[in-house]
């Protein structure tokens, strides 16, 4: 059979019923982008064609766009030609301009395997230029050239759908391997390049699931080590500090909602929530902590009342259901790395977040004058103070970059969590074992404490679930807290008493 | 009796030699005083022998015991008795209750359960009461007792262990003249029946007991003798007079 | 003094009961809602009293007491909900109804022996117990004390809260147990059965008071504040700490799951909430507030706490939490020694 040219078809539209159709399925087969606008049209009743046989769709010439001098009579359809633009529409879909439509339609035509659909895929993929549709439509065509009759067409097949490499591909090859005996080597063989890659994957995106935990745990127990390490205080309204940090994201987002700013709510959250919590940790350390220094118990219990309260206030003006912070547009959707490894945006966002937010702090401690005086009273709190250092002072500033750390940390949480009065309850404990096993007044400890627990809870959870990945993770901090009581990273010495 | 016996004792602290190569040997019965300068290793010294710091090597041996696999209260429980610098007294529990603590005794928390004072353990106690001045004050609260009191409340309760060595860590620090004399002549009627061995600043202190002494310096033993060879002793006068 | 109004508030409390049984119309009648509520705070005075046992004399500060609490209660519940035999929704004979509803066929193995009260009495104690062991084994080993310590005990109340909330736990899930019948062959809705629990929660509250008092005043009493004030010192004159931390947490730990297992069947449900780290930290409140160090005081807390949240969730729910709140920094800042330093100060 002879292919037709897309040029040669156009004249049959609206010859009669029988031509239309026809003309309609040659034009799905061959996956041409102009078709799918004047199919489209076609279907909608909005088909034209003028005296001197020009297509016109609403007025203007359907292929060049221009004004059409002449007026036009509509073409019209029944119920055959109808049931023909439906199947070309939607294979035609695969070379839309629309990026969704097209992965839409490679989706489905995958799924509908016939051997048919092989000169559209090949004119699709010609096309292409996006990866993840290309290798969708890659599949498909794998797929199609699967079921042919032609034994060359079946080979690239097989191969086509190894490199495909996905479960979907995985399930055909296996259906097919009974009925295409003399393929069952190559198809064996196929199979087991894909469970490599499948394996590869699963295996990189535990990982980088473990590093996004683990990225949230460091952000969330960052202001807790600074504190913890240095004033030796248990702040438990850390995790009230951290769902302030959601609810200023919260706040700034609806001030700026119809503003021109409204783009820039989350960086400018940052700033806000930094100081919004900052603030409140300067208060309450002047104010209640300050007085129960060297009673670290019962600093615990004040902090949790001040927990309590800080939380029921939240209740009582936010209400307790949760609030919707929104994702800006570049950290929506997921990003597909090399290997067919899917990554969600906004969790890769949050871990590179959280390292500049440990290197931030860990220059700010070391270069700046503010950091010295914290590491001279870590060391030694009384000979600090004869140095003339207001250890009182030291104290407050820290407490105020613990608690602006986990505003901080806050606004990330509000973009991969529940914003709701009790958001900072679930990370409290983590937080705590992130920094005893890290080794307290250790930032480094504290960011290989995090990614540790991350990772081993999300190693764990596809064998124990994620209750009891908790569980043995806790199991393992106690175990291992046997053999080192100061965590990894322990300070030595003297120092240390 | 057993004598104590330290051979080749090193503790390192980040790669710092807290000891080093340290070797001594106290004989049973033996007073000894034990002096030098500050961050010379004295105190790391107790802290082996009393199984608070585990050496990094060496021997470390009372009798047949080898103390470097013992924890403190088994050490304790081998009749070795330790008088902090610091004193360390129970603030919350009176003058009594803290000589019936130390009052060798059964120590599992069942024994303790059950335990109740008989006549003699009254009697003993009383006695050391007497001993360090503080009968009228024995219903008390430790925490109520002036410096001075604190350190005789500390060798009361280190008499009442009833240890066959003893280690003091400063003992007359914050003491009268007086005082200063008691205790020495305290110490050295201990010794002959206990092991003694005294950690002290006080030159005057040291010559009072009169005595073997034994300088310790930058973890390792200086000099060792009498008190006059000790500070006619060239390297001494050097590391405390010299630089 | 303390022991005169300690012997005038038990003789109130016992007699409690007895003016329920008084006409409705008589002025000196007691309403069954006071009798329920008050026989759950004597099991809260219980857990107070473990807490305070633990806290303010061997200075272990457990946020996880909660979790003992619930074990007990979970012990006791696994016992009644076997006791519910037939008369359950499914009607199945011996697998509650959670289970049919699961798909279990045959009862699992750490449901066995339950049937029996003694069984399941001596396992609300045993569990508890057994779980401090292993627990404050480890800890007290490496030498985790103070705010470590505290943590840990959280995590540990923590873990088990989720762990608990799993169906394929074997112990219901979110729902947890409830709709019991009977235990001992009372039914549990009659009014003999509720006086018959307030009085054996009162008899163990006053049995557990006599036992910390004991202890308390013997010399391992004193030994635990050495522990507590100077526990590197304590070692040194020969004592070997762990032992002593070891068995005081146990025995804290056995009273906590004794109080649950009280409370369970006055209230007639447990669920995984029991576990929930916030529980465990307002029990030690009542503590601090009725006064540490002080068995009186622990008990005088446990029921003035709870007076007042009675009161107040039911005039002004929205500020109860403030109220706590305002409770947990008072008596860190201003009432160190709680409610009883407070009396007694003023009398001198």
């Amino acid at each position: 059979m002879a292919q037709p040219s897309f040029e040669t078809l156009l004249p049959r539209l609206g010859e009669s019923f029988g031509a239309t159709a026809e003309a309609a399925e040659a034009m799905g087969a061959m996956g041409d982008p102009r078709a799918l606008p004047l199919l489209r049209a076609l279907n909608d009743n909005r088909l034209g064609r003028t005296a001197d046989g020009r297509l016109v769709i609403d007025g203007r010439d359907a292929l060049t766009g221009e004004a059409a001098p002449s007026p036009a009579e509509l073409l019209r359809i029944n119920n055959r030609v109808r049931v023909a633009l439906r199947g070309a529409m939607g294979r035609l879909a695969i070379v839309s301009p629309d990026a969704a439509e097209r992965a839409a339609a490679a989706e489905a035509v995958f799924r509908t395997r016939s051997a048919e659909n092989v000169p559209l895929l090949e004119a699709a993929l010609a096309r292409e230029a996006l990866p993840d549709i290309r290798a969708r439509l890659e599949l498909a065509l794998g797929a199609s050239r699967l079921i042919s009759n032609d034994p060359a067409g079946q080979r690239a097949g097989v191969a086509a759908l190894a490199q495909a490499g996905t479960a979907d591909a995985r399930n055909l090859l296996l259906e097919v391997r009974a009925s295409r005996t003399e393929l069952a080597a190559e198809i064996d063989q196929a199979i087991a390049a894909i469970d490599g890659k499948l394996a590869f994957r699963r295996a990189a995106e535990t990982l980088f699931q473990g590093l996004s935990l683990g990225s949230v745990l460091l952000l969330a127990a960052l202001g807790l080590a600074i504190t913890f390490g240095v004033m030796g205080v248990i702040n438990m309204a850390h995790g009230e500090m951290v769902m302030l940090g959601a609810y200023t994201t919260f706040v700034v987002q609806e001030a700026l909602r119809s503003t021109g700013m409204a783009a820039w709510s989350l960086p400018l959250s940052v700033p806000a929530a930094f100081v919004v919590t900052a603030a409140i940790g300067v208060a309450l350390e002047r104010g209640l902590i300050r007085h129960l220094y060297g009673r670290p118990l019962e600093t615990l219990l004040l902090t949790f009342g001040i927990g309590m309260m800080i939380q029921q206030s939240v209740r009582l003006v936010f209400g307790a259901q949760n609030r919707e912070v929104l994702s800006p547009a570049w950290m929506q959707g997921s990003l597909l790395l090399p290997g067919g490894i899917a990554v969600t945006q906004n969790r890769l966002w949050i871990i590179f977040f959280a390292l500049a937010v440990l290197v931030a702090v860990m220059a700010a401690i070391r270069f700046t004058r503010f950091g010295l005086q914290m590491r001279a009273v870590v060391q030694n709190r009384r000979i600090a103070a004869t140095m003339g250092i207001r250890t009182g002072r030291v104290d407050a500033a820290t407490f105020a970059v613990g608690s602006g750390i986990a505003g901080i940390a806050g606004v990330a949480l509000s973009q991969i969590d529940n914003v709701s009065p009790n958001l900072g309850t679930g990370y409290i404990i983590d937080s705590f074992m992130v920094v005893v096993f890290g080794g307290v007044g250790s930032l480094l400890g504290t960011l290989v404490g995090a990614m540790t627990l991350g990772l081993t809870n999300k190693l764990l959870e596809p064998y124990a679930g994620a209750v009891l990945a908790k569980v043995a993770v806790l199991v393992g901090i106690m175990i291992f807290i046997q053999r080192r009581p100061k965590g990894l990273f322990a300070l030595k010495g003297r120092a240390a008493e | 009796m057993n004598s104590l016996y330290l051979d080749g004792v090193t503790v390192m602290f980040d790669g710092f030699r807290a000891l080093n190569n340290l070797s001594l040997i106290i004989e049973p019965g033996e007073l000894r005083a034990i002096i030098g300068p500050n961050g010379a290793g004295k105190t790391t010294m107790m802290d082996v022998i009393t199984g608070k710091t585990k050496p990094t090597t060496g021997t470390v041996k009372f009798g047949n015991h080898d103390l470097t696999r013992m924890d403190e209260p088994r050490i304790a429980m081998l009749g070795i008795g330790r008088k902090f610098q610091k004193p360390t007294v129970f603030d919350a529990l009176t003058v009594f209750e803290n000589l019936e603590l130390a009052l060798k005794s059964p120590r599992g928390p069942l024994a303790c359960w059950r335990w109740r004072l008989a006549g003699t353990a009254r009697q003993k106690i009383q006695a050391t009461l007497d001993e360090i001045g503080l009968p009228d004050r024995a219903q008390d609260l430790a925490g109520l007792l002036s410096h001075g009191q604190r350190q005789w409340l500390e060798i009361g309760m280190l008499l009442m262990q009833e240890p066959e060595l003893l280690l003091v860590d400063e003992p007359v620090a914050g003491m009268t003249d007086q005082e200063t004399e008691h205790t020495a002549a305290l110490l050295k009627r201990i010794a002959g029946t206990r092991s003694v061995v005294v950690v002290e600043h006080d030159l005057e202190f040291v010559r009072a007991l009169g005595r073997r002494v034994t300088v310790l310096h930058e973890g390792s033993t200086l000099s060792e003798g009498s008190i006059d060879h000790v500070q006619n002793d060239p390297r001494v006068i050097e590391v405390y007079l010299g630089r | 003094m303390r022991r005169a109004i300690l012997l005038a508030c038990i003789c109130t409390l016992a007699a409690l009961p007895l003016l329920n049984m008084l006409p409705t119309d008589n002025p000196l009648h007691v309403s069954d809602f006071i009798i329920t509520i008050v026989g759950k705070w004597l099991c809260y005075a219980i857990l107070a009293l473990s807490i305070d046992l633990a806290w303010g004399y061997a200075g272990i500060l457990s946020l996880g007491h909660g979790a003992f609490f619930a074990l007990g209660g979970y012990a006791i519940g696994m016992h009644l909900m076997r006791l519910i035999g037939p008369r359950g929704v499914y009607g199945h004979p011996i697998l509650p109804d959670f289970m049919v509803f699961l798909g279990y066929t045959e009862l699992p193995w750490f449901w066995w022996g339950f049937q029996s009260f003694p069984f399941a009495m001596a396992m609300a104690l045993a569990v508890p117990g057994l779980l401090a062991f292993v627990v404050g084994y480890l800890a007290f080993r490496s030498r985790i004390t103070g705010v470590y310590l505290s943590i840990l005990t959280q995590a540990l109340t923590y873990a088990l809260m989720l762990a608990f909330f799993r169906n394929d736990m074997g112990f219901g899930g979110n729902n947890g147990f409830t709709d019991f019948k009977e235990l001992l062959g009372f039914s549990l809705n009659t009014s003999s059965a509720r006086m018959g629990l307030f009085y054996a929660s009162l008899l163990a509250l006053v049995v557990a008071l006599a036992l910390c008092a004991n202890i308390v005043g013997s010399k391992l009493g004193r030994v635990l504040v050495a522990v507590r004030d100077g526990e590197s010192r304590a070692r040194f004159l020969g004592y070997d700490t762990l032992q002593h931390k070891l068995f005081i947490f146990v025995l804290s730990a056995m009273l906590a799951g004794l109080a649950g297992a009280l409370y369970v069947p006055q209230v007639g449900i447990i669920n995984p909430g029991e576990f929930s780290p916030g529980n465990s930290i307002e029990a030690v409140v009542w503590v601090a507030f009725g006064g540490r160090g002080t068995l009186v005081g622990a008990i005088l807390g446990a029921f003035s706490v709870n007076a007042l949240k009675t009161w107040l969730t039911s005039v002004a729910p929205d500020l109860w939490l403030f109220v706590l709140g305002a409770i947990f920094v008072a008596v860190t800042l201003l009432l160190p020694r709680g409610l009883i330093g407070l009396l007694e100060g003023r009398r001198k």
